[in-house]
C-alpha cells in the first residue's frame, strides 16, 4: 500500500516536472486567505481541512501556504502580493471582503489563478465559488419547526448581506410549513467570529424564550451557551460541531470544500483551468448535512432526510412557490422556483417574517 | 537581596535605551516561543524583520511599510499631545472611523461629477468628521468633568454601529447586487487618494503624517501651546499658575486628536482600502496608542515606533506564509514588545541596588 501511494505520486511528480519546470518551481503552489483563525471550529476550520485534503490528495506534487486572521482591505491585498511574489500559482480568497482585492491584484499577476468565495467579480484569472448553504437551512427549519415547544426560534444573524438573509428566509419557509404558530426571532452580531458576542446573543434568544437557536455566526459559543441553558436546541454551523452532539447540536451544516479545491488544483496542473462560476450545494457536495441526532424523533429525522434526498437530486428546491414577500406582495407563483439571480441578491424577508433587515 | 530605589532625576540614558532593550528583549523571548513551536527562532525573527526591508521583494514591502505606517503615525501623533498633557483620549479608533465616514460621504455625494476640488472637500470633510466626534468627549468632559477614557472609547462602538449601518444603507454602493459596501473610491477618479508616485506607497495619507510629525514637533518646542501641553503633563498645578487654561487644552488637544484620526481614516478609505465596509476598521486607532508611547510620545520616536509596529505586521504576514507561524503567535510577540518596553521602562525612573537596604 505504501509503496503504491508513493509511486503513485512519484508518477504525479514525474507527469508535473516538465510543465512545472517551465515556470520555475517544481511544485504548484497553492496559497490561502482565511479571514477567522484556522481553530474557529467553523467556517475558516472547514476551508482548512479542504487545504489539509489538497496536500493529501495530491501529495508532493503541491506545496499549500496560508494566512490566518488577514483583515479585509489593505492587510488583505498585501497577504496576496505576498503570496504571488513567493510563486504561488493558485490563490483562494475565503471571505466576501477579499472581492475587491482579489481583483485588483489579480489584475496586477495575470499568470497566478484566483479563487473568491462568496463574491460575484470575476476576471479572467478570477473564478468565484460558493455554496448553498440556503439548502441545509431548509432542512434545519424542519427540524426546528417540528421541535420547538415554544413556538420561538433564536437565529443569530452576522451581518444582513442576502447569503444569511437566504438562509433566514429558507429556514423559516420551513420551519412554518410544519409548524404554522412558529416566529422567528432575529439578532444581528455584525461579525462572522466573536465567541463573546455570539454568546451574548444566543443568551439573549434563549431569554426571550426561545428553545431553538439557529446560528450563521462560526464560533461554537452559542452551542455552548444552549448547553448551559439545558433545554435548547441548536445546529452546527459551517463545521460540525460534533463536539455538542447528541444534545444541544442535533444537526449541522457541513461546508465541504475539499472536493472543490482537489479540483481546481488539478485543473491548475493540468492546464485546463477557467474563469467559472460555482454555486454548489448538497448535490455535488459541497454543503453537507451532519448527523442529525437521537434527540430528534425518529419521524423527524426521515422527513428530514427525505428533503434532503429530494434537494439532493433536484426534485425539490427551498424556494418553490407559492411564496409572498414579507410587505404582502407576491414573489412565487404556484409551483415557481426562484431564480438564482433573485437569490444571489436576495435583500427581502418572505412573508411571516417579523422586523425589518438593517439597513 | 535585590531592591529598586528611585533615581533622583529620570535618567535620560534610559529613557533612549530602552526601546532598544525592549526590541532585544522581544527577539530573545518571541525567538523561545517560535522555538517552542518547533520553528527556527533565527529564521522567524529574520523573516520578520529582515525579509520585508531587505528581502527579495524588499521592493514590493518597503512601499507597503508607508501604507501600514502612516495611519499609525497620523493618530499617533494625535493621540502623543494628549498623553503628554494627561488627557487620555482612548477613542481615536471611533473618530477614525467617523472621518472616513465623513470623508468618504462627501465624495460619494458628488458621484460621477468629476472634479480637482472633490478631493480637498473630502480631506476637510474627514478632519471635521475626526474632530467632532472626539468633541464629543471634550464637551463633556470640560461641562460635567465626565471622565474622556471611557466617554472616548466606548464612542468606538457608537461609531461601529454607525459604519454598519452606512455600510449597509445610505453608503451601500446601488450597483452592489444588494451587498454591503460602498462604491470603491479607487474606481472614482476624483475622490481617489492614489499614490502619488505609483509603486512608492507614497499616498497623501503618508504627506499628512510627516507635515503632523513636524507640526507636533515645532509646537512642542518652540510654540506657547506646546509648553501649555507639556507643563500640565508634568506639573498640572504649575500649569494652573502659569495661566494655562485646562477647558482649552482639554478641547485642544482631543480636538487634534480627533482631526489627524479622522484624516488618517479619510486617507485610508479613500485609498488603500477603497471602500467604506462593515469590517472597514482594523485597529488603527488602539494600535497608534501603543505606537504612541513606543515611540515615548515624541514626534521622532512615533515615525519610528508606527515603521517598527508597520514592520511586525508585514514581516508576521510573510512568517504566517512562509514558515507556517500561527497568527496568534505573531500577536504574542507584538504584545511582547509592548510588555517588555513598559517593564524596562521602570529603569528610566528606577535603579537597580544589589546588597542590603540601608535603613535610614
Amino acid at each position: 500500500m505504501k509503496l503504491t501511494t508513493l509511486l503513485a505520486s512519484a508518477a504525479v511528480a514525474l507527469g508535473l516536472a516538465g510543465g512545472a519546470y517551465a515556470d520555475g518551481h517544481e511544485k504548484t503552489k497553492v496559497g490561502f486567505v482565511f479571514v477567522g483563525p484556522i481553530g474557529d471550529g467553523g467556517w475558516t476550520y472547514e476551508h482548512n481541512k479542504g487545504r489539509l485534503a489538497v496536500e493529501e490528495a495530491l501529495g508532493d506534487a503541491v506545496e499549500t501556504v496560508y494566512v490566518e486572521n488577514v483583515a479585509e482591505g489593505p492587510d488583505s491585498e498585501r497577504v496576496m502580493t505576498q503570496m504571488a511574489l513567493d510563486g504561488a500559482d493558485l490563490i483562494f480568497t475565503t471571505s466576501f471582503g477579499y472581492m475587491d482585492p482579489t481583483i485588483n491584484i489579480a489584475k496586477k499577476f495575470p499568470d497566478v489563478k484566483f479563487e473568491h468565495a462568496t463574491g460575484y467579480k470575476r476576471a479572467d484569472n478570477v473564478s468565484t465559488y460558493s455554496a448553498r448553504f440556503y439548502e441545509g437551512r431548509a432542512i434545519q427549519g424542519h427540524i426546528a419547526g417540528k421541535m420547538t415547544k415554544s413556538n420561538i426560534i433564536g437565529y443569530i444573524g452576522s451581518y444582513p448581506i442576502p447569503e444569511v438573509i437566504r438562509g433566514i428566509n429558507s429556514a423559516f419557509i420551513h420551519a412554518q410549513k410544519v409548524n404554522p404558530d412558529v416566529e422567528f426571532r432575529i439578532v444581528w452580531a455584525y461579525t462572522w467570529f466573536d465567541p463573546a458576542k455570539e454568546a451574548d446573543a444566543a443568551k439573549v434568544l434563549i431569554e426571550q424564550g426561545a428553545d431553538v437557536v439557529l446560528q450563521h455566526t462560526d464560533s461554537t459559543a452559542p452551542q455552548a451557551a444552549a448547553q448551559e441553558a439545558g433545554n435548547v436546541v441548536t445546529f452546527g454551523q459551517a463545521s460540525d460541531m460534533g463536539q455538542y452532539a447528541p444534545f444541544p447540536r442535533v444537526s449541522s451544516i457541513i461546508d465541504d470544500w475539499a472536493p472543490y479545491y482537489i479540483a481546481r488544483t488539478k485543473a491548475v496542473m493540468d492546464g485546463t483551468w477557467e474563469s467559472t462560476d460555482t454555486w454548489d450545494g448538497i448535490g455535488p457536495g459541497m454543503v453537507g448535512i451532519g448527523e442529525i441526532s437521537d434527540a430528534v424523533p425518529a419521524d423527524v429525522k426521515e422527513e428530514a432526510l427525505a428533503m434532503k434526498a429530494a434537494i439532493a437530486d433536484g426534485s425539490y428546491h427551498p424556494f418553490t412557490g407559492p411564496l409572498k414577500k414579507q410587505d404582502g406582495s407576491d414573489w412565487l407563483a404556484d409551483g415557481e422556483v426562484a431564480d438564482d439571480g433573485t437569490l444571489a441578491g436576495m435583500n427581502f424577508y418572505v412573508e411571516g417574517l417579523t422586523g425589518e433587515i438593517p439597513q | 537581596m535585590i531592591w529598586l530605589e528611585k533615581r533622583p532625576q529620570p535618567s535620560r540614558f534610559f529613557a533612549y535605551v530602552t526601546p532598544l532593550l525592549a526590541v532585544l528583549a522581544t527577539f530573545l523571548f518571541g525567538g523561545l516561543l517560535f522555538a517552542a513551536l518547533g520553528k527556527d527562532p533565527v529564521q522567524s525573527i529574520v523573516t520578520i524583520f529582515w525579509e520585508p526591508l531587505f528581502g527579495e521583494f524588499a521592493f514590493y514591502y518597503r512601499p507597503q511599510l508607508l501604507i501600514k505606517g502612516a495611519p499609525l503615525v497620523l493618530i499617533a501623533i494625535g493621540l502623543s499631545l494628549g498623553f503628554k498633557a494627561g488627557i487620555w483620549n482612548i477613542g481615536a479608533e471611533g473618530q477614525y472611523i467617523m472621518g472616513a465616514l465623513f470623508g468618504a460621504g462627501m465624495g460619494l455625494a458628488f458621484y460621477p461629477a468629476e472634479s480637482v476640488l472633490i478631493f480637498p472637500a473630502m480631506v476637510l470633510a474627514g478632519a471635521f468628521g475626526g474632530w467632532i466626534w472626539a468633541m464629543i468627549p471634550a464637551l463633556l468632559k470640560v461641562r460635567f468633568g465626565t471622565n474622556e477614557i471611557l466617554v472616548s472609547l466606548m464612542l468606538v462602538y457608537v461609531a461601529e454601529q454607525f459604519l454598519a449601518s452606512m455600510s449597509l444603507g445610505l453608503l451601500k454602493n446601488p450597483e452592489g447586487f444588494g451587498f454591503p459596501g460602498s462604491r470603491n473610491l479607487q474606481q472614482y477618479d476624483s475622490a481617489h487618494n492614489a499614490e502619488i508616485i505609483a509603486g512608492s506607497g507614497m499616498h497623501w495619507g503618508v504627506v499628512a503624517a510627516l507635515i503632523a510629525v513636524i507640526f507636533a514637533y515645532v509646537l512642542l518646542a518652540r510654540h506657547r501651546l506646546g509648553f501649555a501641553v507639556r507643563v500640565t503633563g508634568e506639573a498640572p498645578r504649575a500649569a494652573r499658575f502659569a495661566g494655562v487654561n485646562p477647558s482649552r487644552l482639554i478641547l485642544f488637544c482631543l480636538g487634534t486628536s480627533g482631526m489627524l484620526a479622522g484624516l488618517a481614516g479619510l486617507f485610508e478609505v479613500a485609498g488603500p482600502a477603497g471602500q467604506v465596509s462593515i469590517d472597514f476598521n482594523v485597529g488603527y486607532g488602539f494600535t497608534a496608542i501603543i505606537v504612541a508611547f513606543l515611540g515615548r510620545l515624541h514626534p521622532v520616536g512615533i515615525v519610528l515606533a508606527g515603521l517598527l509596529m508597520a514592520l511586525t505586521y508585514i514581516g508576521g504576514d510573510i512568517a504566517q506564509s512562509q514558515l507556517g507561524l500561527p497568527a496568534a503567535a505573531i500577536q504574542v510577540f507584538q504584545g511582547m514588545l509592548l510588555f517588555f518596553l513598559l517593564a524596562l521602562d521602570l529603569f528610566t525612573n528606577y535603579r537597580l541596588r544589589f546588597g542590603r537596604a540601608e535603613t535610614v
